[in-house]
């Protein structure tokens, strides 16, 4: 049931957000968009599980990479992202959830739509559209606080020079770059229907994000003409410490 | 009654624990709530973590579905919430 993997590299991807790269030898393979169960146990036996939303595609190597980012009052995130070294062994179970996921097989327009650290399984489904050659049609609207705390960011700006680019908008929240076109400001109604598939090309849409920020999307895309059944959510909150 | 807060998560979150009991992924499933009869895949359920255990609610009309608890060597699992559960065999992981 548990796995034990490996770390094989960590990459800071903001001050607050580290990749941890696992070597999992009995890595049964996963679909973009799950997740893994992480377990940390202390030398006293208590320990603590939090679900990481896994950030790698799919590869016939057994690595795994997840994204982690460093809660103030974390229980977990703070060793991960700190303390956690090269060739430290880590509990895992999963691939977990058969929902959330992009399957290489799916054709249709894909609409990606994360807030903050829900950029994980979305990135997911980003590498597995790119390792798979699959030509379906990506957007991806990502809205952040400020420029600096975008994740995968080279990553990101270099999707759009691709053959078959995916299109990535980004909404700051709190702080735009100099003359961005839009003021720093939430998601709302308009950069929905102006930035996302117009809902008559029956899009499937993803939506990762906060609790709050997912309800007020997932609503925005329904009002938008969206079948409900194609928009498909994952929230994290406190209580789950989710990301 | 219905909780006081919208502090929820989605069914989806409560892939991971499910696993231990069931050998497929209960979260893809569809279910239809005993209260309201609305028919949805489980991880769209309302994942209520605060307590002692988890707590899926319909997405329709908040009544609860599945309750589960851990509780030394047991889980308690209540399920009485929906009528039945479909799974989707040609979607075996991975």
């Amino acid at each position: 049931m548990w796995r034990v993997g490996t770390v094989v590299a960590l990459h800071d991807e903001t001050p607050t957000a580290r990749t941890i790269t696992l070597d999992v030898p009995d890595w049964p393979g996963h679909v973009a968009g799950q997740h893994v169960d992480v377990r940390l146990t202390a030398s006293d036996g208590y320990s603590a599980v939090r679900s990481y939303s896994i950030a790698s595609a799919p590869s016939p190597q057994r690595r795994v990479e997840l994204t982690v980012e460093r809660l103030p009052n974390g229980e977990v995130s703070p060793y991960l992202t700190r303390e956690l070294a090269v060739s430290d062994r880590l509990e895992l179970r999963g691939p977990i959830g058969g929902w959330f996921v992009w399957r290489t097989q799916q054709t249709e327009p894909i609409q990606l739509i994360a807030g903050g650290s829900g950029i994980v399984p979305l990135m997911a489904m980003i590498r597995s559209r790119a390792s798979a050659s699959s030509t379906a049609s990506f957007r991806l609207l990502y809205s952040v606080r400020e420029p600096g705390a975008v994740w995968y960011r080279d990553e990101l700006q270099g999707l759009s020079a691709k053959d078959q680019p995916v299109s990535v908008t980004y909404a700051y929240t709190r702080a735009a770059p100099k003359d961005w076109p839009r003021p720093p400001g939430r998601v709302d109604a308009a950069l929905i229907s102006n930035t996302t598939w117009p809902s008559k090309l029956a899009p499937t849409c993803y939506v990762c994000g906060p609790t709050s920020f997912v309800e007020i999307v997932a609503g925005f895309l329904s009002d938008a003409g969206n079948n409900p059944e194609k928009i498909r959510t994952e929230r994290f909150g406190p209580t789950g410490d989710r990301q | 009654m219905s909780p006081c807060t919208d502090d929820y998560l989605d069914g989806n979150a409560a892939a991971g624990e499910l696993s231990r009991i069931f050998a497929m992924d209960v979260t893809a499933a569809e279910g239809q709530c005993a209260h309201c009869g609305a028919t949805k895949r489980f991880a769209e359920a309302h994942l209520y973590m605060q307590g002692p255990g988890l707590v899926a609610r319909c997405a329709a009309c908040e009544q609860v579905l599945l309750r589960l608890v851990n509780a030394r060597q047991r889980v308690f699992l209540d399920v009485r919430g929906m009528t039945y559960l479909s799974l989707d065999t040609s979607q075996l992981q991975p």
